[in-house]
């Protein structure tokens, strides 16, 4: 198919791009320290006396938040900086290809660092026998989490050429999706607003979707929530881009 | 190939390109001239599928560039300004990417590869990372990027910037050669490099087009094109001037000094003709004038660019 090879060839090179720069090893070694970090120390892995990966898996949406649109600000926004987004553009491909390929691309590279905690899993099922049903669930959640991040970084980074501004405005939106569903934010409003409003805010948290995945649930309307939002921001990644050609 | 129809394109209230309408045949080789900010680069974008249009309609090789554009930049190779390409991709990796996009595979894409290296002279860099590379070898790779796929249509915006004399020499002649068989538009500040390359020339002055024609055309529109030019010894300049007010519009004192001037005698129709050099030689024979030099200015273009492009403001104080 056609269009599927034009998707592959935009990949291959982002792909590659990350591991010829050191972007890809910094990122991992970040992403491995930290994930480590959090899951033993700050987590209390092993004074919890259970087998799973709770600890783990919590602190990936404020991981992510930092790291997912680190990986992602570059995307578009290298494109317009060096000018080889008109070249992109000029070539026989859709913009939808381009964007696709991309966004796959660097997801791809956010699944290879998350299948690198591999060795936590290990850790776990050699200390005990949690309930690995639940950890494959985590690992489902969690990577339709990075991805969720990585389509808003997608958005934001179209619509600069500056990495910098790329990278605090797709925070700022990723922090939105995380606290609009964090408890101790959620607890605080519902003093002063109705309870089924708060809710409504909750169900576009990223927190309320991603908490049934770490429970071993795969409910079809979390996956709906994540993919409709990537589906979304990557639309809103195609209107910005033409944006910037119609003047 | 190329047609383009009433093209219109507004940033805002601004028109860079005002009703812009040419076409380009296959075997010819268009020249675009005009000042910066004339509206060279975006009418190339245009052409090329990466601005729409704000109204008016190019169509490539029959096909609409916005309603079809898909094979319709098939055909098209564009090398775009600054010669754009990914910093941290080798040069053959880079142009194994846009062979993937052309959708070039196996011993095809070999060969598109090799050829385009060949042309461009990137031999000795193929394994570099661009932006190790130098600004002329940058502009290489880009050029070789946009005939990779053999296109029929090739839209170079200033395809010999950054590069040396002998490098602009190089691709000046790629350019003729390709031009036999292809459809080329390319844009350039260097005049002699129209003369060079080109059959036709485009002038862009502020988003519109104030002169297309071949390059000998345009010549012929410089105002001292066909005006003779003669060296003469032993008679006061001005006597030569009044002596051929019946044929001449007017005559004009280059140089006088020593017993030798140098005079330019104008013909009454701009462009001038065989005749009028006939008869300037015949009046200097019989006053038998001791003439050094008789000689016929051409016209040169960039005094057919300044007087075009100019606004009238600056041409009187020029």
């Amino acid at each position: 198919m056609n269009s599927w090879n034009n998707v592959k060839a935009i990949m291959k090179r982002e792909l590659g791009g990350y591991f010829t720069s050191p972007v890809a090893y910094v990122f991992l070694v970040i992403f491995l320290l930290l994930t480590g970090f959090f899951t033993f120390t700050v987590g209390n892995f092993f004074e919890r006396g259970e087998a799973s990966l709770v600890s783990f898996f919590t602190w990936h949406p404020w991981l992510y938040l930092f790291l997912v649109p680190a990986a992602g600000m570059r995307l578009w926004s290298e494109e317009r900086r060096l000018g080889t987004l008109e070249l992109l553009l000029t070539m026989p491909i859709t913009t939808w290809q381009a964007i696709v390929g991309k966004f796959l691309a660097s997801w791809l590279f956010l699944g290879i660092a998350l299948a690198l905690t591999f060795p936590v899993w290990i850790t776990v099922n050699w200390l005990g026998s949690p309930d690995n049903g639940v950890i494959l669930a985590g690992y489902v959640g969690s990577l339709l989490l990075a991805g969720t991040y990585l389509a808003i970084s997608c958005m934001t980074s179209a619509m600069t050429r500056n990495q910098v501004i790329s990278f605090i405005v797709s925070v700022m939106l990723c922090l939105f999706l995380i606290l609009a569903g964090f408890t101790p934010v959620t607890d605080l409003l519902v003093r002063w607003a109705n309870p089924a409003v708060v809710q409504t805010i909750a169900s576009f948290s990223v927190m309320t979707h991603f908490e049934s995945f770490q429970r071993g649930v795969i409910d079809l309307r979390d996956i709906v929530f994540f993919v409709s939002v990537m589906g979304f921001a990557l639309f809103t990644t195609g209107v910005v881009i033409r944006g910037h050609r119609a003047g | 190939m190329i047609k383009v129809e009433n093209l219109v394109k507004a940033f805002g209230a601004k028109r860079a390109v005002d009703d812009v309408s040419f076409t380009v045949e296959r075997g010819e080789v268009l020249g675009f001239l005009g000042p910066n900010g004339a509206g060279k680069s975006t009418t190339m974008r245009i052409i090329t599928g990466f601005y729409p249009p704000t109204s008016g309609r190019v169509t490539v090789g029959g096909f609409d560039i916005v309603e079809n554009p898909l094979p319709a930049k098939r055909l098209i190779g564009y090398l775009p300004e600054n010669a754009p390409g990914y910093a941290d991709m080798t040069v053959h990796g880079f142009l194994a990417f846009v062979a993937d996009l052309r959708g070039l595979t196996g011993d095809a894409k070999k060969k598109a590869i090799h050829r385009a290296v060949e042309t461009c002279m990137l031999d000795g860099v193929l394994y570099q990372t661009i932006d190790t590379l130098s600004k002329g070898y940058k502009h290489r790779t880009c050029l070789a990027q946009s005939i990779i796929h053999d296109p029929d249509i090739l839209i170079l915006d200033e395809p010999t910037d950054g590069l040396d004399p002998n490098q602009k020499h190089e691709v000046r002649s790629l350019i003729k050669r390709m031009g036999e068989n292809k459809a080329i538009v390319f844009s350039t500040h260097i005049l002699e490099e129209v003369e060079a390359a080109c059959s036709r020339v485009i002038i862009i002055d502020r988003g519109h087009v104030v002169a297309n024609g071949t390059p000998q055309e345009l010549k012929a529109r410089a105002e001292n094109a066909g005006a003779v030019r003669l060296t003469v010894r032993g008679i006061a300049a001005a006597a030569i001037g009044a002596k051929l007010a019946p044929v001449a519009l007017r005559t004009e004192i280059l140089f006088e000094q020593g017993g030798v001037a140098v005079v330019r005698v104008y013909p009454q129709e701009r462009g001038g003709n065989a005749a009028f050099v006939g008869s300037v030689a015949e009046f200097a024979q019989r006053e038998q004038w001791k003439l050094d030099e008789l000689h016929v200015e051409e016209g040169r273009m960039d005094d057919v660019f300044r007087s075009i492009t100019l606004p009238d403001t600056v041409k009187r104080a020029a």
